[in-house]
């Protein structure tokens, strides 16, 4: 890929080979690695789990997998007819796991609110928010989180989020991801399936999962794709159009919030660009001159990727060991 | 100045390093030697803001005026100057 002159279409791929490819690996890994019988997933109704269902139905069949539904009360009101409606288009089964009521039992709901309130006193039951980032192009300096919140009557409120604050919100969210990874090990244990990981490349290398939520899977079948190549492949998988042309959400918070304002600094497809522009070694320059943004703009970009994958190197780490125990590597 | 030098030492190496100094000196840069990265920017901000009694603005979260004991001295001292 990378001896391609650096454009627009840097990123086309033959979706034919690339599914062949992963196919393979789906089944070898079943067979060989994980001696396990299937594949479970959770369906968001977003397009990288589309296409992992998609690979997965194609590489074992369908009945050899699970599509686990798991909206809560904060998901948008479409994810869950989104989600069956990819499943049902492939065949698979799937299994609806609400899962409002854990996290109620968890305390989630309350905690989230408590740390919001330390902020916004006035954040009641019936508020929607979410946490939003500053636009990198720009603001050149450090970027800090800030809590957005809703009124009932629909006046918003931005305010900077402080440490304390901070870390209770992310912590507090974070059991939506480890709630859904629990119970896909529970339905991959029953049926001695094993789990797959959804993230796309621009996930993985910039640490946008929940270590030990979506995080945590025993297969990442596209995390060597981009966001640009999974939407590629998602056409010629046939994931049905109304999947195709929604936007990208992370679907974690109350307010709508777009992937871009939460954590990447541009939308996808420019995200993309500008990192295989990185990874290739193409120069600020030429990237800017593609993208129509200013080799300044380009740059805070490229920065603001190593800073990422300095800040979630934890996320990506194996349990560490004092010393090593030979007899158990692989 | 040497006081403030002082305390913010001593919260970077209580807080980052363990109380391993690891031969920080006063113009060492936080991000090129890795001590601070995005969620340790908060926490420093939210020490700035504690115990100097400030308000951090948006605007002032730059390296220029976080990214070393001596950045950091010098923008409180611009902040005691401005009324």
């Amino acid at each position: 890929m990378a001896s391609k002159p650096f454009s627009q279409d840097v990123l086309t791929l033959d979706p034919e080979k690339e599914v062949d490819k992963i196919c393979n690996k789906l089944r070898k890994l079943l067979s060989k690695q994980f001696k396990r019988r299937g594949y479970v997933l959770g369906l968001s109704g977003g397009i990288d789990s589309s296409v992992t269902a998609a690979l997965a139905a194609r590489s074992v069949g369908p009945e050899r997998v699970l599509a686990l539904l798991m909206p809560e009360r904060h998901s948008s009101e479409d994810t869950l007819s989104l989600s069956s409606s990819v499943a049902d288009h492939f065949g698979i089964p799937t299994v609806h796991e609400d899962i409002t009521g854990i996290l109620e039992a968890m305390g989630f709901y309350r905690r989230y609110n408590d740390a919001v309130r330390e902020v916004i006193p006035q954040y009641g039951k019936d508020w929607k928010s979410k946490i939003v980032l500053p636009n990198l192009l720009k603001h050149s300096g450090f970027s800090l989180f800030s809590i957005v919140a809703q009124s009932p009557d629909g006046n918003t409120i931005r305010e900077r989020l402080p440490l304390k604050a901070y870390l209770a919100i992310i912590a507090a969210t974070n059991f939506k991801q480890r709630i859904r990874k629990m119970l896909e090990y529970y339905h991959a244990d029953r049926m001695n399936f094993a789990v797959l990981g959804t993230p796309n490349r621009l996930e993985y290398d910039q640490g946008f999962f929940v270590k030990q939520g979506d995080g945590a899977a025993d297969v990442k079948p596209i995390a060597h794709l981009y966001k640009t190549q999974v939407y590629q492949m998602a056409e010629y998988l046939g994931v049905p159009e109304n999947i195709r042309c929604r936007p990208p959400t992370t679907d974690t918070y109350s307010l709508a919030q777009g992937q871009d304002e939460f954590y990447f600094s541009l939308p996808y497809d420019k995200m993309d660009l500008c990192l295989y522009g990185k990874n290739n070694d193409i120069s600020v320059e030429t990237v800017a001159g593609v993208l129509e943004l200013t080799s300044e703009q380009v740059q805070r970009v490229f920065d603001d990727i190593d800073t990422k994958r300095s800040t979630t190197r934890y996320l990506h780490l194996q349990p560490l060991l004092i010393e090593a125990v030979p007899e158990i590597s692989y | 100045m040497e006081k403030i030098k002082t305390k913010i030492r001593s919260f970077i190496i209580d807080n980052f390093l363990f109380g391993d100094d690891n031969g920080l000196k006063e113009e060492t840069s936080f991000l090129d030697e890795g001590i601070i990265d995005s969620t340790g920017v908060l926490e420093l901000v939210t020490f700035l803001e504690d115990e100097f009694e400030i308000e951090v603005e948006d605007e002032e979260l730059i390296p220029e005026n976080l990214d070393s004991i001596n950045n950091i001295a010098v923008y409180l001292e611009g902040k005691s100057e401005t009324p």
